[in-house]
C-alpha cells in the first residue's frame, strides 16, 4: 500500500510545475510533459507530492491510493 | 462458414440453422463463457466471461449492452463481414449478454462506413420482435481509429464525441447515462452466442486449442479477405487459405497495428491461438495478419503505419500529440534515407518514454509496434540511418520453380 502520483493526461497542459517541486519523482519529456517515476510515493516525499498536486494549475495531478482495481 | 458468408442471413435461416437460443441461467452461462476460454475479438484479448461477471455485479437489472462494430483498424475487415452475413447471429449475442448481465439498454455502434453492415444489421432488427426492437438502437461510429476505444465509444453515446475519456471510472462502472456498460466487440458476442448454444466443449474442441475466431489476411497473398479459422491452425494454414504467398514474403504484421512484425519463417508452424502466441511473445489481436511484400522495405512500411497513427491521435493528451507525431516524423525520415544525426537514437528515447502517457492505450498500441519493428528491421534501421536500404540495395529475388 502506499500513495501514487497520477497524471490527468487530458487536463495536464505541460505547465512544468509538478516537475520543479518534485523532481526527485516527476522530470518533463522533450514537450514538457510530466514523466513519473512508478511505484509508492516514499514518506518523505509525500509532503511536496501534495503541494505538486495543490499547486498544478489545471489541477492535472492527483495523490491515490495504489490498490485500485485494475482488472481493464 | 459460422462466422461470415455470401449474403445476410435472414431470421428464419438464421434459427433454422442454429435452433433456438436456451435461455441459461445467468451463472451457469457465466461459468460456461469463463471455462470456454474466450478472449475479446477487439483487440486487447480480455476474457469474456470475467467482464460478463464484472458488469453483472454492478447492473441492478440497467446495465448497458454497447455491441462494438467500429473497427476502425484499416487492415481489419471481420467484424464488418460478420455483419453483414450473420447479422442474427450478432444480435443474439447482445441479446444474451443483456439477459446475463442485466441490461435493459443494447446499442449497436457500427462504423459510418460499413455499409453493407449497417444495412444488414438495421435489416436484421427490424426482423426481430418488438419487445427486442424496443431495447435496442443502432448508431453510426464515426470514421477514426480511436472511435472504437471503449471509453471512445461510451463518450460518443453520452455526448457525441468519439473521443476517449480519463479512466477511471471505467465503462464498467460508470459507462452509457452513467451506468454500468458491457462494451464487447461484435465477434465476441456472436462466439458467445454459439457457445451458449452448444456449450463450451464445442468452442474448446472445435480449434483443438480454444476456439474459432475470424482473421483478415491481406498483403502478398494471392487471394486477401477475412477467414475463419480453427486457432490450430497455422500461419502456414492460413497463407494457404488466402491462396498462398505471393512471393518470397519475410516478415508479417500479425494483430494489427497495435501488434507486432514477425518472421515469416520462424512462424510459418505457429499455431495462431493467443496462448500459442503469447509464448512467442505475439498476439492474435484484432485478427489482422498482413504479408510484407518481398520487394518492401520494413522501416518504410512500419513508417507509413507510425505516421497513420500519429494523424489518429485524438490530440487530447500532449505526449501523443507531441511525442508520437515526433516519433512518427523521424521514422518517416529514416524511411527516406534522410534522417537527422541522431535520428534513431531519439526514436529509441521516446518511444521508451511514450507507453501509459495517454488517457487510452493508443501511444501504447504505437510503441508495441515500433519496437516490434525495430527488432524484426533491427538492420536495415541501422542502415537507413547511414542513407542505405538493404531491401532496395539487394539484388532482386528470383522466384525458383
Amino acid at each position: 500500500m502506499g500513495e501514487i502520483l497520477e497524471v490527468d493526461r487530458i487536463r495536464c497542459d505541460g505547465h512544468g510545475i509538478c516537475a520543479e517541486l518534485l523532481p526527485e519523482l516527476i522530470s518533463l519529456d522533450d514537450w514538457g510533459y510530466p514523466i513519473v517515476k512508478k511505484g509508492p510515493v516514499p514518506d518523505h516525499l509525500v509532503e511536496l507530492a501534495r503541494r505538486a498536486v495543490d499547486d498544478c494549475p489545471v489541477l492535472a495531478l492527483q495523490l491515490s491510493l495504489q490498490n485500485r482495481d485494475r482488472s481493464r | 462458414m459460422e462466422l461470415i458468408g455470401p449474403i445476410a442471413e435472414s431470421l428464419a435461416s438464421h434459427r433454422q440453422r442454429l435452433g433456438p437460443l436456451l435461455a441459461l441461467a445467468s451463472g451457469e452461462l457465466i461459468a460456461e463463457l469463463e471455462s470456454s476460454g474466450l478472449l475479446g475479438r477487439g483487440g486487447a484479448g480480455f476474457p469474456v466471461g470475467r467482464k460478463w461477471r464484472t458488469v453483472a455485479q454492478r447492473s441492478s437489472g440497467h446495465a448497458v449492452v454497447l455491441a462494438n462494430g467500429a473497427e476502425g483498424e484499416p487492415l481489419s475487415h471481420k467484424d464488418r463481414s460478420l455483419m453483414a452475413a450473420r447479422p442474427h447471429l450478432v444480435i443474439d449475442g447482445a441479446l444474451l449478454a443483456a439477459r446475463t448481465v442485466g441490461a435493459d439498454d443494447i446499442i449497436f455502434y457500427i462504423g459510418m462506413e460499413h455499409r453493407a453492415a449497417d444495412a444488414a444489421m438495421r435489416h436484421a432488427l427490424a426482423e426481430r420482435p418488438a419487445d427486442v426492437r424496443g431495447r435496442a438502437r443502432i448508431l453510426t461510429a464515426p470514421p477514426g481509429y480511436v472511435s472504437g476505444e471503449e471509453s471512445a465509444a461510451v463518450h460518443f453515446v453520452n455526448a457525441g464525441d468519439a473521443r476517449p475519456t480519463t479512466t477511471p471510472p471505467r465503462p464498467f462502472d460508470r459507462g452509457v447515462g452513467g451506468r454500468p456498460t458491457l462494451v464487447q466487440n461484435v465477434e465476441s458476442l456472436a462466439l458467445a452466442a454459439l457457445i451458449a448454444r452448444r456449450g463450451r466443449d464445442w468452442y474448446v474442441d472445435r480449434g483443438r486449442r480454444g476456439g474459432v475466431g475470424l482473421t483478415t489476411v491481406s498483403g502478398a497473398v494471392n487471394h486477401p479477405g477475412v477467414h475463419e479459422i480453427a486457432y490450430g491452425s497455422t500461419l502456414g494454414d492460413l497463407a494457404a487459405a488466402a491462396g498462398g504467398l505471393r512471393g518470397d514474403s519475410q516478415a508479417v504484421l500479425l494483430g494489427g497495428y497495435f501488434g507486432g512484425w514477425a518472421e515469416v519463417d520462424a512462424q510459418w508452424g505457429l499455431p495462431m491461438d493467443p496462448g500459442s502466441m503469447r509464448a512467442r511473445g505475439l498476439a492474435i489481436g484484432c485478427g489482422v495478419v498482413h504479408f510484407l511484400a518481398p520487394d518492401s522495405c520494413g522501416v518504410e512500411a512500419t513508417a507509413r503505419i507510425v505516421a497513420y497513427l500519429a494523424s489518429q491521435s485524438a490530440r487530447q493528451c500532449g505526449p501523443c500529440v507531441f511525442g508520437l507525431s515526433a516519433i512518427a516524423a523521424a521514422t518517416q525520415r529514416l524511411a527516406t534515407r534522410s534522417p537527422h544525426a541522431g535520428d534513431l537514437d531519439r526514436i529509441v528515447r521516446w518511444t521508451g518514454q511514450l507507453a501509459g502517457r495517454g488517457a487510452c492505450h493508443h501511444p501504447d498500441g504505437a510503441v508495441v509496434l515500433l519496437r516490434s519493428a525495430m527488432q524484426q528491421f533491427a538492420d536495415d534501421f541501422t542502415e537507413h540511418q547511414r542513407r542505405r536500404c538493404l531491401t532496395v540495395s539487394s539484388p532482386r529475388r528470383v522466384a525458383v520453380a
